[in-house]
């Protein structure tokens, strides 16, 4: 049981929580999720942790509302709990000096993308972030996101704010306008898709971090497997981090669909 | 561990003495072996209610009446865990349920379990002194499960007696048999044990591998509840290796780390179309039905329920898998299995009730490739009919390819069953483990302890893939050496320090035990 602190909604239907978690806030790195569960018959899901405050002893989880399950949690308020929570799982994001880091994130893959923002930034590289979504409401943690880079990009579907465009068409003018060393992408698979094909077509190395269904997030189950080279890989124990060239967005984005209209 | 002069003197008490002089052992031979009474197979092939009903009082007495009370019980050394079999089949023979099921709970932690899902063929009932005369074995396992569900049911279940704490803490890695099996042991000799269990739920594979209707939930959690009374502490949500470390654990107090983590990493064929939607894990499958109770509507885990199942694989948790799919509306429940049935891991049992449920059985059968439609849905596989050749390395007739002969089969649901793996995690956050190029922890074979002295280790994160006994045979033997080490030593012997190593590698050179 792990108590709800804070809770903010960031946009429709975006919520963040600071939740309680000691041990977590005190091993997690950038890169690593949680397994979260409510209720006793509630479902196992990965949340990519946004954040973590080791003297409070809490984590930062940012949740959108899709489906059953996220909507529970999402309709949890301050003081309540989280039945079940354990992590921090995955391996870390692998952070150094890189040069130029291009952040390209969609919607509440922002989220999981500020803590490597933050690591990549304290490693002393120029941190460039394309921050996309559909409209200006559904763009979160802005202000955070400024805070750790040396320039963002907001991209909107609609041009309500920012620059009206793909996150894709953010990340081709900053790649065209300088040398760019990495790219990290996290948000919806399609995106990520996109994102990857671009670079490569610019020979930057890119990092996918991959949000597949899971079970028990410890190796056991195999629901999140994907083929990254040619090779199966397990998302919750071998990523959820990959080479994005490599990654094959389509079986992924069709194994994403697999229990579709069952919920 | 009852001695063999232990196992004397309780068989020389005066009531047993009596007993045996109650029957002439041609009169107990002459009974012939008792059927466990099981539900209609076309009824229990649509719900989850447990298979096997159990021995009534009745039948219990008149099949202890068969067992010969030998003077040298070769069934206990059949037995992972050594229960003293003699003495709790003559206290079920002369209606002492209660006793007997002490008798059982002084070696087992889960006797009700082990009564269930034991391959006693393979172990004690494989022994057993009428198969020497041509006669079917006492049914060990049977009487077993019926002292169990005996006292559960009579409340009046005793609790272990434990030994006055010596403040010793000791972690467990992991709630599965093997982890149980110890934390009971160490309980019983006055340490205080902490179980760390990764999931939501305590019980590992046996609660979310094998199906409630071979093994219902609350008769885990029963045993689970006894040796919390014992003063073994559970923790939920805790990975060691990633929730918290090895160090912190030393931090903490903690002076011995049993690792039990089980084998959690399901192993794939590496054939086209295996990432297809619809094709799974049987870990998954079993994991979202029994853990997740996703069958149920209350839950929140989705699990599909095929019409055309293909279950891969001829153990165990094949049959565990394809009865499940059974159960949750396939009209075509299909075993795919690349030897023959003789060669199938899975208990005669487990075949038998699968059968009996109208499960297809395709053996000979391999597959080689799956096909999908346009949504990336598998709708079909190719398999690769075989035959046997000559044994191989495992001294079965190794199966071969009938070149072209391949049929297709239409298929809603692929559920692959080839075995596990060793969950990499832990291995890889204990520094200084010796790891097998398997994957699994590498210990000494007595003592069950790994190259870290103050870790020790069993079931299948040292085996690989075995059976609940065998892991809690593991866990007693690790619980036995652990306390010898610590009885030694002493309890001021801090591991992972400096001083340690050097104290470590002086002793080793002495010879003496370690």
């Amino acid at each position: 049981m792990n108590k709800i602190i804070r809770k903010e909604i960031l946009s429709e239907n975006v919520v963040k929580f600071e939740v309680e978690a000691p041990l977590i806030a005190r091993s997690r790195k950038a890169g690593h999720f949680v397994i979260v569960k409510v209720g006793k018959y509630g479902e196992r899901i990965p949340l990519t942790i946004a954040g973590a405050d080791i003297d409070r002893g809490t984590i930062t989880l940012v949740i959108q509302r899709i489906g059953r399950s996220s909507q529970k949690i999402c309709a949890l308020n301050e003081g309540e709990y989280i039945t079940d929570l354990v992590g921090p799982l995955g391996q870390a994001t692998h952070i150094e000096n890189f040069g130029t880091v291009v952040c390209a994130c969609g919607g509440v893959g922002t989220a999981p993308m500020l803590p490597i923002v933050e690591a990549m930034k304290k490693a002393g590289n120029r941190v460039i972030s394309v921050q996309a979504a559909r409209t200006k409401d559904l763009i979160i943690l802005e202000k955070e996101m400024q805070e750790f880079s040396d320039e963002v990009v907001i991209m909107t579907d609609d041009g309500s704010y920012g620059k009206k465009g793909l996150v894709t068409n953010g990340v081709e003018e900053v790649i065209q306008r300088e040398k760019v060393d990495l790219c990290v992408t996290i948000g919806p698979a399609i995106m990520m898709k996109f994102v990857s094909l671009l670079t490569k077509k610019y020979e930057v190395p890119t990092i996918a971090s991959l949000n597949t269904i899971m079970v028990d997030g410890t190796g056991m189950c195999g629901a999140c497997r994907v083929t990254v080279n040619g090779k199966t890989r397990f998302v919750c124990v071998d990523g959820p981090e990959f080479d994005a060239h490599q990654v094959d967005f389509d079986e992924m984005m069709m194994r994403l669909n697999a229990y579709k209209g069952l919920e | 561990m009852a001695t063999s002069e232990q196992i004397k003197a309780l068989r020389s008490e005066p009531w047993r003495e009596e007993l045996r002089q109650k029957m002439k052992n041609k009169e107990r031979t002459a009974i012939p072996r008792v059927h466990m009474p099981e539900l209609d197979p076309e009824y229990r092939s649509h719900n989850y209610e447990e298979v096997n009903l159990g021995l009534n009082a009745g039948q219990a007495m008149t099949e202890a009446q068969r067992c010969l009370d030998c003077p040298v019980p070769t069934c206990i050394t059949g037995c992972p865990v050594e229960i003293n079999i003699p003495t709790f089949i003559k206290n079920i023979e002369r209606g002492e349920f209660l006793e007997a099921a002490k008798t059982l709970k002084e070696t087992s932690a889960l006797p009700a379990v082990c009564g269930r899902v034991c391959p006693q063929e393979k172990q004690c009932e494989s022994q057993c002194i009428h198969l020497k005369m041509g006669k079917e074995a006492v049914a060990i396992g049977h009487l077993e499960r019926f002292a169990a569900d005996y006292e559960r049911e009579s409340g009046k279940i005793s609790i272990p007696q434990t030994a006055t704490s010596n403040g010793i803490k000791i972690a467990v890695v992991g709630s599965g048999p093997a982890g149980l099996s110890f934390a009971g042991d160490m309980a019983k000799s006055g340490y205080e044990v902490t179980v760390f269990e990764a999931l939501h739920e305590i019980g590992g594979v046996l609660k979310y591998g094998i199906p409630e209707f071979r093994l219902p939930n609350e008769i885990v959690d029963v045993e689970i509840d006894i040796l919390g009374k014992m003063g073994v502490k559970f923790i939920f949500n805790c990975i060691v290796g990633k929730t918290i470390s090895y160090e912190d654990l030393h931090e903490q107090g903690f002076k011995g780390i049993f690792i039990a983590s089980g084998a959690g990493l399901p192993n794939f064929m590496n054939i086209p179309g295996e990432n297809l939607a619809g094709v799974l894990s049987s870990n998954e499958y079993l994991t979202r039905v029994n853990l997740m109770a996703a069958a149920k509507e209350e839950s929140d885990t989705p699990v599909f329920h095929g019409k055309k199942v293909a279950v891969i694989g001829g153990g165990n948790t094949a049959m565990d898998s394809v009865r499940t799919a059974r159960r949750l509306g396939a009209e075509k429940a299909m075993i795919v299995y690349r030897r023959s049935e003789e060669e199938m891991p899975a208990r005669v049992e487990e075949v038998k009730h699968a059968k009996e449920e109208g499960i297809i059985f395709l053996t000979l059968h391999n597959p080689i490739e799956y096909i999908g439609d346009e949504k990336g849905r598998v709708t079909q596989m190719k398999l690769q009919k075989m035959e046997l050749g000559e044994p191989d390395a495992s001294g079965r007739r190794k199966p071969v390819e009938i070149e072209g002969a391949i049929e297709t089969v239409d298929v809603d649901m692929v559920i692959v069953s080839i075995g596990v793996s060793p969950n990499p995690l832990i291995p890889s956050a204990f520094r200084g483990l010796d790891i097998s190029r398997w994957g699994t922890i590498i210990v000494n074979q007595d003592t069950m302890q790994s190259a870290l002295p103050d870790v020790y280790a069993g079931g299948d994160i040292v085996r690989g893939g075995a059976t609940v006994i065998l892991a809690m045979g593991d866990g007693r033997k690790a619980a036995a050496a652990m306390n010898n080490w610590y009885t030694v030593h002493g309890r001021e012997y801090y591991p992972y320090t400096v001083y340690h190593h050097i104290y470590y590698f002086i002793l080793s050179l002495t010879g003496l035990p370690l």
